[in-house]
């Protein structure tokens, strides 16, 4: 590539902590808005979320019991595989270590399915420690529809794909299966920091 | 923002249909999987605004294809087209 | 001009830039070995920065296929990308890569029995506007319709020219609305487009016309159902949807 189009730079601002910047990622000001669909319309008094698959007796909670558990508010960073990092997020959610208590299961990995039918798949041991969680509040708002409100999943050291919007539920498997994008040339399972984008990456 | 805003159509992404196949794909017309509903290139329902394109049918919203490109690699999943229609002259 | 065959990205160089409106602008584009293209049709432009980041939009084109150059008219978005390097940073003299023309579906070409309606919401009058240059081009005589929705006058892309068009030769019949401000003695319209504003504007369903739509999404599909319950068949409609802000 050789041709440089003169003074073009883009919106993308110099100057952030570059250590926290994964390869090949720019910092955005914004939050851009991503979507494979129509924005799903889900009120708080119809959503429910579900553990299921390899498992007993599936977990489900409401709306109401979902706000009745323990929730915290964090701030993270984000990074999204179109090459954008957002920095100091602030989140409040449940964590998935809270949803999985007493969760008796063989299954190493997780489908999270979503309302609207995104799909994506996660190892459970990522969703544990304290390392992903439902959330439902974003910059102290209840979380936006185009943003993946009501609730969405949150697992910020992996790819933003990985953080499934509109999310309805996880499916408990005992083998690794690719999701939506995983299987239409996404890595299986996403690490910004090995740049873990693409098949074979 | 409203749901329909981030939706473009086929005619969005006739560019990169014809990095990857030889012709005008606009005008070629699909069947989708699903619903059965046949429709132009140009008239079906397009997501740009995520890691990859997605094209959706208009009548049922099933997905039609899915193209990704990255690392000098294309992936092209057109399972939810059962039939696309060209012409053989060129426009 | 072969439709067939890799679309290749080339070097055009812009030989001229014409405001249109205070957020709007056009560039003229010499393309060497342009291989011509009909009205409807676009080009992708691609921005690189030295550090290599790449930014690509669809912008379509604004010239009659009969100029021979390229043109394309461009509205700043002031959180766009690219926008604001196309109006604004870019100077006469500088290149621009591109690639096209593209399109197949959303196109015109002036000779057939059919009466047109054209509808255009903000810049989604480019397209329009390239049909209508070609048929005065032609000096065809195909009845066409513009029912064209601004913001605003000053807002209203290509003004003057369509003024002159409406009071030229076989003209077009332009009718326009301006949905947030108007001039005084305006007696215009000054709504979004609606059922009653196309029962007096469109053509009749039996005169079986050729519609083209474009602007941003949600009009866009207003619009066009707006005519296909006014009893318009859905395949004589066209159209082409920019999404909410029609590019960036």
């Amino acid at each position: 590539m050789s041709f440089i189009s003169r003074g073009f730079r883009g919106k993308r601002k110099q100057g952030a902590d570059t250590s926290r910047v994964p390869p090949g990622q720019y910092v955005e000001q914004s939050f851009p808005v991503l979507s494979a669909g129509p924005t799903p319309r889900i009120t708080t008094s119809e959503w429910t979320f579900v553990i299921e698959g390899e498992i007993d007796q599936p977990k489900r909670w409401t709306w109401a019991e979902l706000m009745q558990l323990p929730s915290e508010e964090f701030t993270t960073d984000i990074h999204c595989v179109t090459k954008w990092t957002k920095l100091d997020t602030k989140w409040r959610g449940v964590s998935c270590d809270t949803l999985l208590e007493g969760v008796d299961t063989a299954a190493e990995y997780a489908m999270a399915f979503s309302y609207g039918g995104y799909t994506t798949n996660v190892p459970l041991q990522d969703l544990l420690d304290h390392k992903a969680w439902v959330a439902f509040e974003y910059d102290g708002q209840p979380l936006h529809p185009e943003h993946g409100g009501p609730a969405r999943l949150l697992v910020p050291h992996l790819y933003l794909w990985k953080s499934a919007k509109w999310v309805r539920g996880l499916r408990l498997i005992n083998e690794d299966q690719p999701g939506f994008w995983e299987s239409n040339g996404y890595n299986m399972y996403g690490d910004p920091w090995r740049e873990q984008r693409y098949w074979g990456d | 923002m409203e749901q329909s805003d981030l939706k473009v159509d086929g005619n969005a992404i006739g560019g990169l249909l014809r990095e990857i196949f030889t012709m005008e794909v606009t005008t070629a017309e699909t069947t989708c999987a699903g619903c059965g509903k046949i429709h132009a290139v140009g008239r079906v329902d397009v997501y740009m605004n995520a890691p990859g394109a997605v094209v959706r049918c208009p009548a049922c919203g099933q997905v039609l294809m899915r193209i990704v490109q990255g690392r000098g690699r294309y992936w092209l999943d057109l399972t939810g087209i059962s039939c696309l229609e060209f012409s053989a002259e060129p426009t | 001009m072969s439709s067939r065959g890799p679309l290749l990205w080339r070097i055009g160089e812009v030989t001229d830039l014409i405001p249109e409106t205070p957020r709007v602008s056009s560039l003229v584009i010499d393309v060497p070995d342009w291989t011509g293209h009909v009205a409807g049709q676009h080009i992708d432009v691609r921005l690189t920065a030295e550090d290599g980041y790449q930014a690509q939009r669809s912008y379509s084109i604004a010239s009659a296929p009969e100029d021979g150059r390229v043109s394309i008219t461009v509205e700043r978005l002031d959180d766009g990308e690219v926008s604001p390097y196309l109006v604004g940073e870019v100077r006469v003299g500088d290149k621009i890569e591109l690639r096209g023309p593209i399109g197949g579906y959303f196109v015109w070409r002036a000779g057939g029995p059919r009466p047109v309606l054209l509808i255009a919401g903000g810049s989604g009058v480019v397209p329009l506007m390239a049909m209508l240059r070609h048929r005065r081009a032609v000096a065809s005589s195909t009845p066409v319709k513009l029912l064209f929705s601004s913001r605003s006058y000053e807002d209203v892309i290509y003004r003057e020219e369509l003024d002159r068009l409406a009071g030229g030769e076989q003209p077009p019949d332009v009718v326009h609305t301006l949905t947030r401000s108007q001039p005084s003695g305006w007696r215009g319209y000054k709504r979004r487009i609606d059922a009653a504003m196309l029962e007096e504007v469109a053509w009749r369903k039996h005169e079986q016309p050729e519609a083209f739509i474009c602007g941003p999404t949600p009009m866009v599909e207003s619009a066009a159902n707006l005519l296909v319950a006014a009893g318009y068949d859905p395949t004589w409609i066209k159209t082409e949807r920019f999404g909410a802000s029609g590019g960036g």
